[in-house]
């Protein structure tokens, strides 16, 4: 019985095709299918994208409900266009455990917008001192396969390298947030021309590039994978192109404000632009889109960070780091690869769905549009443009509100269940 | 300019045996500081007094960033109060201008400091000084046009240097900043300033018509900005025998309070050159310019 039946929908590839889903399985892919559906979407004009999955998703629960839970943040997801999230480990009590793990992973499937994939922490209250039971984690029902202490850098050079080393037992990966802790102590914003004229204390490229520089050393020297999130400077992509070059297992991330952006904005002292990494020069934004373009970096992640009015709402220095994401990473991914001319609807795949399911090690994600995958699908109309307003979101730390962006979500298909319609967001999650 | 020429007429003011303008009878004026200033609160009360204002001094130190009351609630509180103007001195820079652009109150902000960023008024009592000094009574409409000016310290973290930076740009000075390399910030190429690493060749290439110190603040001596105080005084520091490398008539200012001995000697604080205690008088007469304009006529902000 065919659940779900698209029609006439463009592929990653150019060609217009059929796809045919039944139960949470797409069950055929061809043209003029004719199979009786329990619902049709006439596909004319918009493009089939496997499901997005974010390896980068702040999604505050538990201990940070305020800003975001799982379900709202789940919720934003699936408007955005994805079917999976990592959950960052950042939460309190930290996600440091087996039990805290398993929590996260089974509130999101209660919500049922999206896989919840939850991060474990490297070490133990990310307090950067000792290891956090990284196989226990590894091998509870949450099946985690990547450690951050996003935030913090693992900045402990001993204390990396075990990491690196440890998570090789079940093919697990780091995932770094670069940032040599002594360079950037009260840092606030990029360090350069716009940093002197504020008067705020500089957050500089060397900070990032340095720890990137020795952890793809390390990662050489023993053998593993590292994952580096938000790549924010021209410099890191020149040391991640060098370590690819050089066969190091390296795989790296850059998020949609470090493609839009620039360190200007600051000029308000609004603290909607405040984040970690900072904002940076347009040249950087350059690198990084190239990048983006040549494969150097792998996969845009969100960095999804939700804040309360008041943590932005305040004068610069005393307001919280980061800002929301998921509901623009497509609009900014469209933009950089499409709309620029420069790459594909394949490439936007790759780099939204493909490669941060493999990095992730997510078996049931990223498939391709195929017969047997796994229903995880997301129908672009690529010539909209959209005034971005509100958000699924339980914050409004929004630093694109305003802004006209190309394309729009009208479908988000959820292991066969339509989490988004028409562009309207399904009342419940998939039961 | 317009407020230097305004500060002219509130300095004969001040030279008067009755010193005080009905000018702001019935206006409320804040002094909201977040951070110990004696000498700059001292100096916007003694303004505010002398335009007449009602004046309420709120000391908040410690108070905003990490704890209790918010800035928000704070100035809201102030302005459902009453108050017409909120003269704000804060640790974080910008928090002038958020108050000011964030919609939160209606009354004029008055930025007394930020962070490292600005301190206007310190700037415009500098450049009066500088003019007053040079053309006496004939200062009014005059600017700073081709006067070399040097400020020697920690530019990184300094408002003052900023301040001046922009308003001696402004009037037409020549700007020398002179600092270690630790104590510039690492990108200047937009700052219409020549930098020097040694304040010796720079008083050999440059005949300055007025060099002025900054403050070292304590904290930067425990944060390898500098080896030792002792090297800061010695290369940095303004002694005898700099001054005597001075053209005669040369300047030598300082915002205060002075560290004697660390970037400034006594001989050279009390010396004919020394400016300093100048500057204090006029920054009573520069706030009450500030304070008039924006608050007795219809103008409501003044751009740095």
């Amino acid at each position: 019985m065919i659940s779900l039946l698209i029609k006439n929908v463009a592929l990653p590839n150019g060609s217009i095709s059929d796809i045919a889903v039944s139960g949470d399985v797409i069950a055929e892919v061809g043209s003029d299918l004719t199979a009786e559906a329990e619902t049709t979407i006439d596909g004319s004009g918009l493009v089939a994208l496997p499901g997005f999955v974010d390896l980068h998703t702040h999604l505050r629960e538990p201990g940070f409900e305020q800003s975001e839970t799982i379900l709202s943040g789940s919720q934003s997801a699936a408007a955005g266009g994805f079917t999976a999230v990592h959950a960052m480990a950042n939460t309190s009590p930290v996600q440091d455990t087996a039990g805290v793990v398993e929590q996260v992973k089974a509130l999101g499937l209660s919500a049922g917008y999206v896989d919840v994939v939850p991060v474990g922490a490297v070490t133990v209250g990310l307090d950067g001192k000792q290891l956090a039971e990284l196989n226990a984690m590894a091998t509870s029902k949450a099946r985690v396969r990547v450690f951050s202490d996003d935030g913090k850098c693992v900045h402990d050079p001993v204390l990396m390298r075990r990491a690196l080393e440890y998570v090789k037992a079940f093919d697990g990966v780091v995932a770094q947030h670069a940032q040599e802790p002594r360079l950037t102590e009260g840092a606030q914003m990029n360090e350069g021309k716009v940093s002197a004229e504020l008067g705020l204390t500089g957050w500089p490229a060397v900070a990032e590039e340095s720890i990137i520089a020795r952890d793809v050393l390390l990662a050489e020297h023993v053998g593993s994978r590292v994952h580096i999130c938000h790549l924010s400077t021209a410099g890191s992509v020149e040391i991640i192109r060098w370590a690819k070059n050089r066969g190091i297992k390296v795989t790296a991330e850059v998020t949609p404000h470090h493609l839009l952006l620039t360190e200007d904005l600051v000029r308000g002292y609004d603290a909607v632009y405040k984040v970690n990494p900072p904002l940076r020069t347009l040249e950087d934004v350059a690198a990084l889109r190239a990048a983006l373009v040549d494969g150097t970096i792998d996969i845009i992640a969100t960095d999804h960070a939700p804040h309360p009015i008041e943590a932005k709402d305040c004068e610069w220095q005393a307001a919280a780091f980061g800002m929301l994401g998921l509901e623009i990473a497509a609009a900014v991914a469209q933009e950089v690869l499409i709309e620029s001319g420069e790459s594909s609807w394949q490439r936007m795949a790759e780099v939204l769905s493909h490669n941060p399911s493999m990095i992730g090690r997510l078996t049931e994600q990223g498939q391709e549009i195929k017969a047997g995958s796994i229903a995880n699908l997301v129908l672009i109309d690529p010539k909209a443009k959209r005034l971005i307003q509100g958000s699924s979101s339980k914050s409004v730390n929004n630093p694109y509100l305003g802004l006209t962006l190309p394309g729009a979500v009208m479908h988000t298909i959820y292991r066969g269940f339509q989490t988004v319609a028409y562009g309207q967001l399904a009342n419940t999650g998939r039961a | 300019m317009e407020l230097l020429d305004i500060a002219e007429s509130m300095a004969g003011v001040n030279s008067r045996d009755i010193k005080k303008l009905p000018t702001l009878r019935g206006k409320t004026i804040v002094n909201l500081f977040f951070e110990d200033s004696t000498r700059t609160r001292i100096s916007f009360e003694l303004a505010e007094k002398r335009l007449s204002a009602d004046v309420i001094n709120f000391s908040a130190k410690g108070s905003s960033v990490s704890k209790g009351e918010s800035l928000k609630d704070t100035a809201q509180t102030l302005e459902a109060m009453g108050a017409d103007a909120v003269v704000i001195r804060h640790g974080a820079s910008g928090a002038a201008n958020v108050l000011a652009h964030s919609g939160w109150i209606q009354g004029s902000i008055i930025n007394a400091g930020d962070g490292t960023h600005e301190h206007p008024t310190q700037a415009l009592l500098d450049a009066f000084t500088l003019r007053n000094r040079i053309f006496g009574s004939e200062s009014l409409g005059k600017g700073l046009d081709g006067l070399k000016v040097a400020i020697v310290g920690d530019v990184l973290h300094s408002r003052v240097a900023r301040s001046n930076l922009h308003l001696l740009n402004c009037l037409g000075a020549e700007v020398h900043l002179v600092a270690p390399p630790t104590l510039v910030p690492a990108d200047v190429s937009q700052w219409q300033a020549k930098i020097h690493y040694d304040f010796d060749d720079a008083l050999a290439s440059v005949e300055l018509d007025a060099v002025m110190m900054l403050r070292v603040q304590a904290e930067r001596m425990t944060a390898s900005y500098f080896p030792s105080e002792r090297e800061y005084s010695r290369v940095w520091g303004m002694n005898a025998d700099r001054l005597a490398k001075l053209k005669p008539e040369a300047l030598l200012m300082h915002p205060g309070p002075m560290n004697r001995g660390l970037e400034i000697t006594a001989a050279a604080a009390d010396s004919r050159n020394s400016t300093i205690l100048d500057q204090v008088a006029n920054g009573v007469s520069v706030r009450m310019a500030v304070l008039y304009q924006l608050l007795s006529g219809e103008r409501t902000s003044i751009d740095d």
